[in-house]
This record gives structure tokens, C-alpha cells and sequence, in this order.
């Protein structure tokens, strides 16, 4: 039902593609675009269903895979990397115990790589969910999750 | 009315927020009102004013004074100590103020600084008010356009200004706007490409932030000269606050009248559209950005044609960067003469520059065309941090050439780096002190593009997984002579091969960074 009212906020027309997959991902519960979310999109916009599974997967900040409630997207774009970003990648692999891309057991956090977000004065940076978090270390990052652990 | 005795500029942009800068704002007004002072006090909120990465900043005027790393904490004691006994806080002074000025250098080395054009109002005005904008001249440039001049006037104003694209390509604006004018008919779309996406760049994020009415003048000029009616903002939809305050912008342009139907009562009808891209490095690429926008996967198209005769849906398309629609409304307000008082001849007007990694003060700048990178890092960016030497810059971002410390004092502008094999790109520059390992800056490059190109064409497809295949090897000492020639010979195939400017660009970092650093590399190799 919910699907019908997002949809309805746009007009059926192939332009607002971007924006409905996007309304779509932020309300599935699972953070990610399911089938159903593209069979709606592509009904709606009279499209097949082939066509908007190839939109959707071509853009970095639509997933086809189910994510955790929190989604971590850790900056590896040059900038961050000459001011330390690989620490901290190696920091999450092992605290969170998955590789690139993949989701927590207990289903709390997805760790993703991102290109450049654009706040590099702050490097070496990354994003929880939609906040910005920058001058990190290992130790911040640490306390981090753990604040998010005990919210969620 | 009552008359302020201090203007109180708190800068809010997606850094200074991460910073914690809305806290600091509510902590400054609940004090000022606490002591009394808020009949004398005014706390405004602008865009960035100039340094990154410091936390939160404010700056007060009149005297100027900026303050850096504020923390809630330390509000009461800045408002007790600054604005009740006049005392600056000295401990929470920024030691080194960022350039609000263009810096000329005279002969004989005399600085002479004059105002800056791009981002003049930028950490000054408040970006969410529409009156600040008009306050500062603002919409004079459209008004004056449309009472006494012909779109054809506007297009030579601007092919006389010899302003060129700033996003990279540096291609004439007049001459692309001329294009879009002739090509038949009647529908026209401008495009603002705000899908900002080459590393250590974020000058764009900055300007929609500081100064988003300035982009909207701009469009309204271009959609007026080129005979447009409509125009798109294609921007990242990871820049949420860019969004906010650009879509702000365009609802209070709209109650002025500046934008929707016949604008200023003139027959003119332009509007603009918010578009948030959803993560994809190659629809910086116009037509893969128009393709974005069509709502398709964003593969570039072949050109010809070109967007100015078939564009967006077909029809005639000016794609536009965010940095050279904002020089329009200048150059129209002061004239193509004034304009080219800056830069040099072949490239006349300034630069905005993101300035990062190991320098003293990191920020975004403006500077003349033509300024050396010893001026750029020691004159604007406070020199190298902890006093280490230079070693090199990676200038233009991933698609852009890494320069050794000979390049230092060589004249930066679009037509003379060319000749050095660089680019000025987007106008990123990452520095590096000596302690950093080149082969792993190449590595990271060449990773950053496996991973952003988007497979339409096989050079850049194989060409960019078979490049890190060699950088892995060699950068665990695995590689051997024959594998760094390899890199240098791939990238120059793509540099030929591939559809668009994605894979094109790679010979640039590789074959730079083998120029200046190929001692490093060779240490890899046993």
C-alpha cells in the first residue's frame, strides 16, 4: 500500500525514474530496491520490468540486495586515501566481520565503498546513512557504531 | 530601529555542519540573548567562508575577526569575552585568515589583491535569503538583460568576456550558447551540470551553498540568450544541503517574479528543475548526463551531434557547469573588459580552486588563470603542513595529471597546461608531502576508475580491470619492467579507443606519475 502512495507523489513519466527508485529504497524496510519495488516502478511508468531492473542497477546508490539498517559508505577516493581511509576500511572489515558490500549477522550494519562525497577537508571521511562524518580514526569510528548499536 | 553594533557570520555548509555547527549556532543566540545583547547583535548564517576541515567557524564583523574549531562549550566565554568587553578570544583565533581576494601579483613581486567574482558573495550573504542577493547587486544583471538587450547582445557580451567552460573541458560559452541560438527549433533546454564527482573536488557544493541565487541569474541569462524556456539543475544526491538550499532559492525566485511566466513583465518564461542524480562518476559526461535525466542508465552518447543541436528529448541543450554559469552574472554587470582585468590573454577570468591533502590551511580559493601552484599552496593554502617538502600535486582530480616540483612555477590556465600534458580539470589539487608512497596514489586512481566505468565500451571496460591487475603486482613488488610499460601502453590505448572523455583521461595520471616519480616504481621492481 505504501508503494501506491510513493508512486503518486510523480507523475508516470520516465524522467521521474530516479526519483521514484530512490522514495522506493528510503521506505523499504530492508534499505534496498526488492522486486516488487521495481515491478511497481515499472508499471507505472509502462516500462518493462527488464528496463527498470537495467536503470537501477547501474547507479551506486540503488542496492538489489536486502542491506542492514545501518548503511556505512566509507570514501575511498584519493584524497581520503592519502589521509587514511585504508585504516579504517581494514578497522571495519574487522570489527563488523564482513568484506565490501556485505551486512552484519545481527543485520544492523551494511559496509559499502563510495567515490568521492565531496567533503574532503574533512578527510578521511564517510557517510551513516544520510550524516557526514569526517576527521575520522579508527577509534572514532569505533565509538560510532557503538552509539548506533545501543540507539538501534 | 535598532542599530547593530555586530554582525556575527556563523559559515553552514555540509562541513561545518558534520562539525556540529547548527549546536554552536542555537548555543550563540540562546548566550547573546542571555547577556542581554540581543538587540546588538545579529548572528547570520552564510555559506562557506573560505577554510575546511577547521569545525565549526564563525567570523565577526566589523572587525573581521574568524574563529575556528568553536564548540558549544565555548560560546559562553567568546560571547562574554568578544562581544561584551570586546576582547577577542584568542584562543580560539584562526592564525592564519583565508584569501577573501584574488591575488595579483605586480612585477617586482608586489601583491596586489582585487574582489573576487565567483565566490564574492560566498561566506558573506546569507545563502537563504534572496533580498541578501539583491542587496549585493544581484538579479541587476537579468533586469538590465531583458530591458535594453537583445539575446544576441548577451552572446557577445559573453563570447567577448572569453569565458570557458569551468568544468573541465574549457570550451567557448558564448560560442556553445551561439550554437544552441541557431539550432532550429522552438523547445531549448539549459542544463546546469552540478553532478560534481571527481575526487577532491567539491567547489560546486560550495557555491550552491554560498550562493545559489547567483546560479539561478545565470541560468536565466543563458535560457534568455539561447532561447530556452526551461532549464535543469542535474546535481549529486549525495549533496543534501546543495539541494535544500537550491530548491529554496527557486521558490523565493519564484515569489519574486524572477522566475515562472513573462519575468520582470517581459515576454522572457524560463523555470528551473531540481534533479538528484543517484551515484554514478560518469554522468559528469554531458550526454551521459542527459541520458540521466531522460531517466535511462547513464552510458554517453556518440557526438556528434552534439547536445547544442540535439539534447535533452532531442532538442537543442546547453550543458552548463555550476562555476561557469556563476561568472555570467558578473560578466554581464561589469562587461567583457572588466572581466578580462583577470586571468590571462588566452584564458581571462579566475579559478576556483578545492585546495587539500598535506598543506597548512586547506580551503576553497579563487585565483587568477594563470597562477603558478607555488602561489596556489604557499600564497592561498599557508604552504606545507608541519613544514615538510613538497613532493607533488595531483591537479584536476582522478582524470587529471600529477605534477612534480618542477611544474611548481608554471603558469596554471586551461591552454598552457595542456602544453605539460595536465589539465586544470575541475580545479582540484591534492597535495603530498614527501612522505607519500606515489605507486599507491596511481593505485588508488586506477582502482577509483575499474570501479566508476560504467561498461559500455570494452577499451575502457578491460582496459581499466587489466590496469589494476598490473598496479596490484607491482605494488606488492610482484611486477616487472615489462608491467609498468604495460600501464603506459593500455592507458594510451584507451586514450584513443575509448567512447568518452572517462577512459580517454586515464593516460593523464599514469603517464605523469611515471614522468615524475618512475624512481618509485622502480624500487617496486626487483
Amino acid at each position: 500500500m505504501y508503494r501506491e502512495a510513493i508512486l503518486n507523489k510523480f507523475r508516470p513519466s520516465l524522467d521521474n525514474i530516479l526519483y521514484i527508485l530512490h522514495d522506493l529504497q528510503d521506505n523499504n524496510p530492508q534499505r534496498y530496491l526488492a522486486k516488487d519495488d521495481i515491478r511497481v516502478c515499472a508499471d507505472y511508468l509502462n516500462v518493462p520490468y527488464s528496463y527498470v531492473h537495467s536503470v537501477a542497477s547501474f547507479y551506486t546508490m540503488f542496492s538489489l540486495e536486502p542491506r542492514g539498517s545501518n548503511i556505512i559508505r566509507l570514501c575511498d577516493s584519493p584524497p581520503c586515501h592519502l589521509m587514511g581511509s585504508k585504516s579504517l576500511l581494514t578497522f571495519l572489515k574487522e570489527t563488523l566481520k564482513v568484506d565490501i558490500g556485505g551486512t552484519t549477522k545481527d543485520g544492523k550494519f551494511t559496509l559499502e565503498l563510495t567515490s568521492c562525497l565531496g567533503v574532503c577537508g574533512v578527510a578521511p571521511a564517510m557517510m551513516l546513512n544520510d550524516e557526514m562524518l569526517g576527521n575520522l580514526t579508527p577509534e572514532k569510528v569505533d565509538a560510532i557504531l557503538d552509539r548506533r548499536r545501543k540507539e538501534s | 530601529m535598532n542599530l547593530v553594533r555586530n554582525h556575527v557570520l556563523i559559515s553552514i555548509d555540509a562541513g561545518t555542519v558534520m562539525a556540529g555547527a547548527r549546536a554552536v549556532e542555537k548555543t550563540l543566540v540562546e548566550e547573546i540573548a542571555k547577556q542581554g545583547l540581543a538587540d546588538e547583535i545579529a548572528v547570520l548564517e552564510t555559506g562557506s567562508v573560505g577554510t575546511i576541515g577547521q569545525g565549526v567557524v564563525i567570523v565577526v564583523y566589523p572587525e573581521g575577526v574568524y574563529y575556528a574549531n568553536v564548540t558549544p562549550q565555548d560560546v559562553p566565554q567568546l560571547v562574554e569575552e568578544h562581544l561584551l568587553k570586546g576582547r577577542p578570544l584568542k584562543r580560539l583565533m584562526l592564525a592564519e585568515t583565508p584569501k577573501q581576494s584574488v591575488i595579483k601579483k605586480e612585477r617586482a613581486g608586489l601583491l596586489k589583491e582585487q574582489p573576487r567574482i565567483v565566490l564574492r558573495n560566498c561566506g558573506v550573504i546569507d545563502p537563504e535569503k534572496i533580498d541578501e542577493y539583491i542587496g549585493e547587486g544581484g538579479y541587476l544583471a537579468i533586469g538590465n538583460a531583458l530591458a535594453s538587450m537583445k539575446p544576441e547582445g548577451v552572446i557577445d557580451e559573453i563570447k567577448k568576456s572569453g569565458l570557458a567552460g569551468r568544468g573541465g573541458a574549457s570550451f567557448s560559452t558564448g560560442m556553445k550558447w551561439d550554437f544552441a541560438r541557431r539550432a532550429p527549433g522552438d523547445i531549448k533546454y539549459i542544463i546546469c551540470n552540478a553532478d560534481e564527482g571527481e575526487p577532491g573536488t567539491f567547489k560546486d557544493r560550495l557555491i550552491l551553498e554560498g550562493d545559489p541565487h547567483k546560479l539561478i541569474e545565470g541560468m536565466l541569462l543563458a535560457g534568455y540568450a539561447v532561447g530556452a524556456s526551461k532549464g535543469f539543475v542535474y546535481i549529486r544526491g549525495e549533496y543534501a544541503l546543495s539541494i535544500e538550499r537550491l530548491e529554496r532559492a527557486i521558490a523565493q525566485a519564484r515569489d519574486y517574479g524572477l522566475l515562472g511566466m513573462n519575468i520582470l513583465e517581459s515576454t522572457f518564461t524560463f523555470d528551473i528543475f531540481v534533479m538528484k542524480g543517484a551515484g554514478a562518476y560518469v554522468c559528469g559526461e554531458e550526454t551521459a548526463l542527459i541520458e540521466s535525466l531522460e531517466g535511462k542508465r547513464g552510458h554517453p552518447r556518440n557526438k556528434p551531434p552534439y547536445p547544442v543541436t540535439e539534447g535533452l528529448w532531442g532538442k537543442p541543450t546547453v550543458v552548463n557547469n555550476v562555476e561557469t554559469l556563476a561568472n555570467v552574472p558578473e560578466i554581464m554587470k561589469n562587461g567583457a573588459d572588466w572581466f578580462r582585468g583577470y586571468g590571462t590573454e588566452k584564458c581571462p577570468g579566475t579559478k576556483v580552486y578545492t585546495i587539500i591533502g598535506n598543506v597548512a590551511t586547506p580551503g576553497l580559493i579563487e585565483a587568477e588563470m594563470g597562477t603558478t601552484l607555488r602561489d596556489i599552496i604557499y600564497e592561498y593554502a599557508g604552504g606545507i603542513k608541519e613544514g615538510k617538502k613538497f613532493k607533488g600535486a595531483l591537479v584536476g582530480g582522478a582524470a587529471g595529471a600529477f605534477l612534480g616540483p618542477d611544474m611548481l612555477d608554471v603558469q596554471m590556465d586551461f591552454v598552457n597546461l595542456k602544453e605539460y600534458t595536465a589539465v586544470l580539470g575541475s580545479g582540484a589539487i591534492l597535495v603530498m608531502d614527501e612522505s607519500a608512497d606515489m605507486v599507491e596514489m596511481l593505485q588508488n586512481v586506477l582502482y577509483f576508475f575499474k570501479h566508476e566505468s560504467c561498461g559500455h565500451c570494452v577499451p575502457c571496460r578491460l582496459g581499466t580491470t587489466q590496469l589494476v591487475k598490473l598496479i596490484d603486482r607491482i605494488a606488492v613488488s610482484k611486477g616487472s619492467q615489462e608491467d609498468v610499460n604495460k600501464l603506459l601502453k593500455i592507458s594510451d590505448v584507451m586514450r584513443d579507443a575509448s567512447f568518452c572523455p572517462l577512459g580517454q583521461s586515464l593516460y593523464l595520471p599514469i603517464s605523469s606519475s611515471l614522468k615524475y616519480f618512475r624512481d618509485e616504481f622502480d624500487a617496486h621492481i626487483r
